[in-house]
């Protein structure tokens, strides 16, 4: 095997384990995770927007053809959202722009991830799943905003 | 060097041309609804469908005509004839024939139900959307088909190497026993996924289907299927790249030594598609995003090999410096037309491959998860380096088995040029929307590309737009392609029908080693795959708590909600009081939608 070709491939492995590695440290050292499995939160059927603590939310949001429910999702700047996420009929996607949540809506199965809202503004959430017909038309919100209703004890 | 030519009987003449006129033919709706994709998406036409086919519908016959029809016709036909010049035998012509008939019965069963419009479920028909029982049928068939056709070349392969002990197995018939390797192993999963899970429900006998388990199998196929596609062109790299430039493969054993990686590391690897679902655990997935990386390796190897033969032949044909080679190589040579199908299409596969690794990136996923980076992703590879490859060797096939003249030589070595033009354009648009949200498999026209819908996203213009001029420049260049390819095939015929390949030399030639055989590097791939699978389906069965019943894409209700109320309907007592309860149904679906911002006519019933 010619020399250089021998260098090409131990290069190919190096460059890959270096690849490996970064993915690695942004999960170890950023905390940047995917989705694991949820065996504590059962599939559910009403949405809700709850405050668990100072600056704490958790949404159980439902996907459903073709809507999220809640559509709109408000907390104030600097929440942490515990987002619980499940689908009434068939499969959805779940991104909300600018942040790192990206989640399959899968029935039968609840999807989980934690996120932290410190700006204020709308961050737009779209169905990126094909779910029928009016795939199209399915998208939701999340309004990060000084109000006196997210300000007091629990959400909406 | 003269290349050897082989006769070609009638039988092996006429089989071949159907297996590629055939698919070709369907290719032209396939790409007809590709254009209407981009358009529909940019907006530029605002509606639920054109002439009768529906956006998802059309979206549903892009996918499967495109990447499933055509492409296994292509590797069966591609197949049978490499491997029978390759091995200089004579190919048994009934198994050849009956695995095109049942490909053939197949693709039709499939094309009448998603015609019909009642299989628009994308080519991946993730349930619980339900399509008719007779899609599923006709995928069965097309694929049980190509195993006849893989298992038809075996016993050739089994005599020739009786028959000439301590030879090298050509690399064409490793690469093309490669690439079948992997669809035979790769299409049990979803093979059960379809025949145990999908059918029965479709038909009625079961009622529900566990969702993530179905999705699982799926991806277990669905990696490893890309590279189904992607090996025949490996195949073209290796084997015929070098000699169309001129010159020699670099290295005969890192060519045996990618194939084998590919059939170890192609299949433990189908979660990387599935890092934003619940219900399989993390680490697992971390594992399956490491074997991903491993596969990366192969391709990494054959940038290196491809470019470092590119330059042995630029230098034999007179090039000095160290970048001189770049300029001798023949893009513009009209007698060598088929070099740049094979050439630009390793160009493109640069940015398909390093968006790939992005793509497995395990949390850098999360980004472009079924963004429309994933499609701009994809375009790059399956219709980039494997497009090229089939439809540059479609014609090549069609002119030496049907003894024909390629007809509008210098349009036809134009056509992968014009496509590279287009598809950048189209990939760049999409995957920069991607990265600013813009969703894949989506209908934007109506919603977002709308100005008059609340949900209109003005930022994503430009891309819509970068995309939109991208994918009517690749059609463009498909019309070249289609009348040459029908004007070569329609031509009269000019010489001798024959089989000859341009099979390259190796310039460092050693004895093929531990790549000599299939059998250790399947049995590692056996073990790798129970190793990383396993534990998959155990979360996947411990975390799902429900199965989900059968939906039809067009109404919001399960069909079992649905038949419940059509039977309240045709009580005759309750006429009136059921009319009213569906006219409330209706109301509802409408204020969702509005709420949802949405200004289109609900098509939903």
């Amino acid at each position: 095997m010619d020399s250089k070709e021998k260098i090409a491939i131990g290069g190919s492995f190096l460059l890959m384990t270096v690849f490996f590695g970064a993915v690695v440290f942004a999960m170890t050292g950023f905390g940047v995770e995917v989705p694991d499995c949820v065996t504590d939160v059962k599939p559910f059927t009403e949405s809700s927007v709850t405050s668990t603590g100072p600056h704490r939310y958790e949404v159980h949001s439902i996907a459903r053809m073709w809507a999220f429910d809640p559509y709109e999702i408000e907390v104030p700047p600097g929440s942490e959202v515990d987002l619980y996420l499940t689908s009434a009929d068939v499969v959805h996607g779940f991104n909300i722009e600018g942040k790192n949540v990206n989640l399959m809506a899968i029935p039968g199965q609840v999807n989980y991830t934690r996120v932290k809202f410190n700006e204020p503004g709308e961050y737009k959430i779209v169905c990126h799943e094909y779910c029928g017909i009016n795939h199209h038309a399915m998208s939701g919100v999340v309004k990060v905003a000084y109000t006196p209703t997210t300000n007091e004890e629990g959400g909406n | 060097m003269e290349l050897m030519s082989m006769k070609v009987d009638k039988s092996l003449k006429r089989l071949t041309l159907i297996e590629l006129a055939v698919p070709v033919t369907l290719l032209i709706v396939g790409i007809l609804a590709g254009l209407m994709q981009v358009l529909f998406r940019a907006g530029m036409i605002q509606a639920n469908d054109l002439g009768g086919i529906e956006y998802y519908q059309a979206l549903t016959l892009h996918g499967v005509v495109n990447a499933i029809v055509f492409t296994t016709f292509f590797a069966i036909a591609f197949g049978n004839t490499l491997v029978s010049y390759a091995l200089n035998m004579k190919l048994n012509m009934k198994y050849a024939w009956l695995s095109a008939i049942v490909m053939l019965i197949g693709t039709v069963t499939a094309a009448i139900a998603i015609l019909a419009g009642k299989a628009s479920v994308l080519y991946t028909f993730y349930p619980p959307l339900q399509a008719h029982p007779s899609f599923y049928i006709g995928v069965v068939l097309l694929v049980v088909g190509s195993w006849i056709g893989f298992w038809n070349w075996i016993p050739m392969y089994v005599r020739w190497r009786k028959a000439n002990p301590g030879t090298k197995t050509p690399m064409a018939v490793v690469g093309i026993f490669t690439t079948f390797i992997v669809w035979q192993i790769a299409t049990l999963p979803v093979a059960y996924e379809v025949l145990v899970l999908l059918l029965p429900w479709s038909l009625g006998w079961t009622d529900t289907v566990n969702i993530m388990l179905a999705r699982t199998l799926f991806w277990f196929f669905g990696h490893p299927l890309v590279y189904f596609w992607l090996l025949p062109a490996y195949v073209m790299y290796y084997t015929m790249l070098p000699r169309l430039a001129g010159g020699k493969l670099f290295s005969d054993m890192a060519g045996r030594m990618v194939f084998m990686m590919f059939i170890v590391f192609s299949i433990p690897v189908g979660t990387h598609h599935q890092f934003m679902e619940p219900g399989i655990g993390s680490q697992w997935k971390l594992v399956h995003a490491f074997f991903t990386f491993a596969v990366a390796i192969p391709s990494l190897v054959t940038a290196f090999t491809m470019a470092a033969s590119l330059e042995y032949a630029g230098r034999k044909n007179g090039a000095t410096g160290l970048f001189g080679w770049v300029k001798k190589l023949p893009y513009f040579d009209e007698k060598r037309w088929l070099f740049p199908y094979l050439l630009v299409g390793l160009v493109i596969f640069i940015f398909g491959g390093i968006s790939g690794i992005i793509n497995s990136s395990y949390n850098l996923n999360i980004i472009v998860h079924n963004t429309s980076w994933m499609p701009g992703h994809f375009h790059m590879t399956v219709a980039g380096p494997v497009f090229l490859a089939f439809i540059g060797m479609s014609l090549f096939l069609v002119e030496k088995v049907g003894g024909k003249e390629l007809q509008m030589k210098k349009l036809a070595m134009l056509v992968p040029y014009i496509w590279m033009v287009g598809l950048f354009l189209f990939s760049s648009g999409l995957m920069r929307g991607g990265l600013h949200g813009e969703p894949r498999r989506t209908n934007m026209g109506l919603t977002y590309l709308n100005p008059d819908s609340p949900m209109f996203r003005p930022e994503w213009k430009i891309y819509v737009l970068l995309t939109a001029i991208g994918g009517i420049i690749m059609t463009i260049a498909m019309l070249v392609y289609f009348v040459v390819f029908f004007r070569t095939l329609l031509s009269r015929q000019v010489r001798e029908e024959v089989l000859e390949f341009p099979l390259s030399e190796a310039y460092h030639n050693e004895p093929a080693g531990v790549f000599a055989n299939f059998k250790p590097w399947i049995v590692a791939a056996s073990v790798l795959i129970i190793a990383t699978y396993i534990p998959v389906f155990y979360d996947v069965a411990r975390t799902t708590a429900f199965g989900a019943p059968a939906y039809d894409p067009a109404i919001p209700m399960s069909l079992k909600e649905l038949k419940a109320a059509e039977e309240a309907a045709d009580e005759p007592a309750e006429e009136q009081s059921s009319e009213e309860a569906q006219g409330e149904a209706t109301d509802t679906e409408v204020e969702q939608q509005t709420e949802a911002g949405s200004t289109t006519d609900s098509t939903g019933n």
